[in-house]
């Protein structure tokens, strides 16, 4: 996680969700979900692997157009198939980690992307990423916002505090 | 009308977030009462509320020790 830019401080924050894995997810929505609890605009473009945590499936499917991206979607999967950016133990560990959180009363990710959408979290897609790995609006969540490429995100976060993680 | 909301088994960001949401809902008339643990969320949920333009009208220690009842109309 590094920090982008660092103008002066607006009561905005636009994040980068570029992994797919359920670590820096956590981190993605837990940061998110608390910056707009206390006022702020807060912009979540996912990209690459990021797009994982808003497929409509959730779990391991050929979601996609064509072979290889379907071959992608299946590996991959969605929010509920993320693997954990270290130690995951061939997706042993996620599961622990879930039960874990419950144990200990932290919100899980899938509450967290829950509490987001609550809080009218604006969320985007890359235009780009999605034509690589061959998905459409069609295959993501409805609180997609909109489909953006660089020159839009750049002009929505601009005066805020931007993050790629 | 007031409501009731229990944070104190929650950790951040959720003490916060839950209360937001709470009060997001409510109608410009009602009250929220939020129950917190002390520490984060006593600093935490005070601020977000006022953050979002409500008014915290009081922070009151409960008969629990360390737990804190917080009074938001909004």
């Amino acid at each position: 996680m590094r920090i982008m830019s660092e103008e002066k401080q607006t009561k905005k924050l636009s994040i980068i969700s570029f992994s797919g894995d359920f670590d820096k997810l956590t981190a993605v929505f837990t940061l998110a979900t608390g910056a707009a609890a206390v006022g702020y605009e807060v912009n979540l473009f996912f990209t690459f692997w990021g797009l994982d945590a808003i497929k409509i499936k959730q779990g391991r499917s050929p979601v996609g157009k064509g072979f290889l991206p379907k071959v992608f979607g299946l590996m991959m999967g969605g929010l509920k198939a993320a693997p954990v950016s270290r130690l995951n133990f061939w997706g042993i560990s996620p599961k622990i980690f879930r039960f874990l959180m419950k144990k200990n009363n932290v919100a899980t990710l899938e509450e967290l992307v829950d509490a987001a959408k609550e809080l009218g979290i604006n969320f985007y897609a890359c235009e780009m990423a999605m034509h690589i790995l061959g998905i459409g609006k069609s295959d993501l969540i409805p609180e997609v916002k909109e489909i953006l490429g660089v020159a839009s995100f750049l002009k929505l976060s601009e005066g805020g505090q931007t993050l790629f993680i | 009308m007031v409501y009731d909301l229990d944070v104190t088994r929650e950790h951040c960001p959720m003490t916060f977030v839950k209360t937001t949401i709470a009060l997001n809902k409510l109608q410009p008339v009602d009250d929220l009462n939020v129950k917190v643990t002390e520490a984060e969320p006593l600093e935490n949920v005070p601020k977000s509320a006022t953050e979002q333009g409500y008014t915290v009208l009081s922070v009151k220690k409960t008969d629990i020790a360390g737990v804190y009842n917080i009074e938001i109309e909004k």
